[in-house]
């Protein structure tokens, strides 16, 4: 416990360096320099490719506002991502608003379905939760497949509109607002950590018994984590009818979105917000290669193995495993 | 909607025949879950498992489903009790069973089902055996036999179990860990061994009730998620630690679906298990799983 703590803090002195504007200056000038890079390759494929590596980044830093510094694992990344897929389907074939605004519904929507699970789970043992989530992804399936207006089990297009301005083709735009996307996720997930919020919740992942005593409202953090993770899950959702332009339940409710949602925060480290860019960006370009090369199926059962062996063997991450390293070379 | 007494009491007797289904596919999770509190949410992929040993064993070698799965249950009680070992050393000991060891159990699932899938592929499968056809007729109520064959072997299964936990020794000593693992360490037994048999019990059970789901319906490896919901709603549903509870939670959840797919349509049918699970969460937790 304490040799723990102190390390922790240890770290965090240590990352507390970098400042906010940095950390804004290193985004901004990152993806400006990954979008004049993709643009000089020149191939739509990369910016595709780059597309699901950022989304991939964005999922795995929302997922860790709740799981990593809560503890409190969601197996249902798939619901709450396709609650975003499906409100973005429901305003395109209605009202047809533009793609930001989309979003920020796509937000709301998933975030007042992670506050209404939360709070019918989140006051028992995290593993109640854990199972609800898990069956939530199966119901809102369920729900979807018998929901004909959002095209049913036979799935429905998405067309894309024509011209967009400022950019030379739709696939940019995609890219750029899943980069913005990916950066947002990131930097709310970095304000967490370092707000009253997320030290409340590390207490309450410690010991949430002894949290509780010592003045925490544990319940209270717990559902404005969950709905922070939700409503970031969804807006991720958002984008991806434009992104595939087909869209059915097994591709909006696919089990690698919840797989690598959970196995990239684990493999990078779950403690801080660096954890999940590393894991997303090792794990995601992997796969991004290996889908073009090995058969998808084979890529699927890599990550399962991958994530198995980095909980059994650094069960910190990649994070946790350089930490222990340089404290052992002191 | 339509509404008939033929209907209905169709509907009612195949939720009963599938209610005794439900007793054999849960009732390793009530021992594992409800009583030693390991999350073992990869329990459906051995269900899965143990339908595709019956089917590669039935389709090679002419062997009945339950028959092959009965003496696969065997080498699958050691493999549950290494599971359990493993499990134990990796992350039980550690304190990280939480956030790591249900991630363990997460990517367990995972590697089984798509390790089925790359060997049996995605088409659906199924057995042949004597029992599977023929229906039995009662007045205008239709039990057919490949439903009643899983609810006889289902609530056999639990009422083996329970005259072996409060009949044996080694069943006596589950019911200790599953009350106070402390109290059992201080009259100087080991929970760690207790709970390695069980696991090992548990993962048996998952095998045969793998050859009753071949029995009554083709499986394809994905399948196994969908009853993920269902066993951990019939073990909360029925208070935990409780295997008669367990019964009569796997009647009540096979009973609701029957009813829903009569009445609305199998397509919804899914969704049960989970509103139940909610239900049964929000308005009696602590009635439940009472402290």
């Amino acid at each position: 416990m304490t040799t723990s703590s102190l390390t922790a803090s240890g770290a965090k002195s240590r990352t507390a360096v970098m400042s906010f504007p940095l950390v804004l200056l290193i985004c901004v000038v990152g993806s400006a320099a990954l979008y004049f890079g993709l643009d000089l390759l020149g191939s739509a494929y990369m910016f595709l490719a780059a597309y699901t590596v950022l989304q991939f980044v964005a999922l795995a830093s929302a997922w860790n506002v709740l799981g990593g510094y809560a503890g409190y694992v969601n197996f249902g990344v798939a619901a709450f991502f396709a609650t975003g897929v499906y409100t973005s389907v429901i305003i395109h074939k209605t009202v047809q608003w533009p793609l930001l605004a989309t979003i920020a519904i796509a937000a709301a929507a998933a975030g007042l379905l992670g506050l209404g699970m939360g709070y019918l789970t989140l006051r028992l043992r995290g593993v109640f939760f854990s199972i609800a989530t898990l069956a939530l992804a199966l119901v809102l399936n369920t729900i979807v497949v018998n929901w004909s207006f959002v095209g049913g089990s036979r799935g429905v297009y998405v067309m894309r509109p024509q011209s967009i301005s400022f950019f030379s083709s739709y696939e940019r735009y995609l890219f750029v607002v899943m980069l913005a996307l990916a950066v947002g996720s990131v930097l709310v997930a970095r304000a967490v950590e370092r707000s009253w919020l997320g030290r409340g919740l590390a207490a309450l992942k410690d010991d949430e018994m002894a949290a509780e005593c010592a003045g925490v409202p544990s319940l209270r953090m717990k559902l404005i984590a969950t709905t922070i993770s939700g409503a970031l899950l969804g807006a991720i959702g958002a984008p991806f009818p434009f992104f595939v332009t087909y869209v059915d339940p097994p591709t909006a409710f696919s089990l690698s979105i919840a797989v690598n949602a959970i196995a990239m925060p684990l493999i990078g480290g779950t403690s801080t917000w660096l954890g999940p860019v590393i894991g997303a960006l090792l794990l995601g370009t992997f796969q991004q290669i290996a889908t073009v090369t090995i058969s998808s199926a084979l890529n699927l059962l890599i990550v399962g193995v991958v994530l198995v062996v980095f909980i059994t063997v650094a069960p910190n991450g990649i994070i946790g495993f350089v930490r222990d390293l340089r404290e052992k070379r002191r | 909607m339509t509404f008939s007494l033929d209907l209905f009491s169709n509907a009612i007797v195949s939720g009963i025949l599938l209610g005794g289904f439900y007793c054999a596919i849960a009732v390793g999770i009530t021992i594992v879950f409800g009583m030693l509190d390991i999350v073992n949410i990869a329990h459906p992929a051995f269900i899965m498992t143990g339908g595709f040993i019956a089917y590669f064993f039935n389709t090679q070698l002419g062997i009945d489903p339950l028959a092959a799965c009965a003496v696969a249950m065997i080498p699958a009680y050691y493999v549950g009790r290494l599971l359990y070992r493993f499990y134990h050393v990796a992350f039980e000991r550690r304190g990280e069973e939480s956030l790591q060891g249900l991630a363990f159990f997460f990517g367990l699932l995972f590697i089984i089902e798509v390790g089925l899938l790359l060997i049996f592929g995605v088409d659906y499968r199924f057995v042949e055996a004597p029992y599977i056809g023929p229906t039995i007729e009662i007045g205008f109520v239709s039990i057919p036999m490949r439903l009643l064959v899983p609810l006889i072997v289902g609530l056999g299964l639990v009422i083996g179990i329970i005259i072996f936990l409060s009949r044996t020794f080694i069943g006596k000593a589950i019911l200790a860990v599953s009350q106070d693992p402390l109290a059992l360490r201080l009259v100087g037994g080991s929970p760690v061994k207790v709970k390695e048999v069980a696991f090992g019990l548990s993962i048996a059970t998952a095998i045969l009730a793998g050859a009753l789901l071949i029995i009554i319906q083709p499986i394809e490896p994905s399948f196994g998620r969908d009853f993920i919901g269902r066993v951990f709603c019939i073990t909360v549903l029925g208070g935990m630690t409780s295997l008669p509870g367990t019964i009569v939670a796997s009647m009540i959840l096979g009973v609701s679906e029957s009813l829903t797919s009569t009445f609305l349509g199998p397509s919804w049918s899914p969704a049960i298990a989970f509103s139940l699970l909610l239900i049964a969460l929000a308005l009696r937790p602590e009635g439940i799983f009472g402290r």
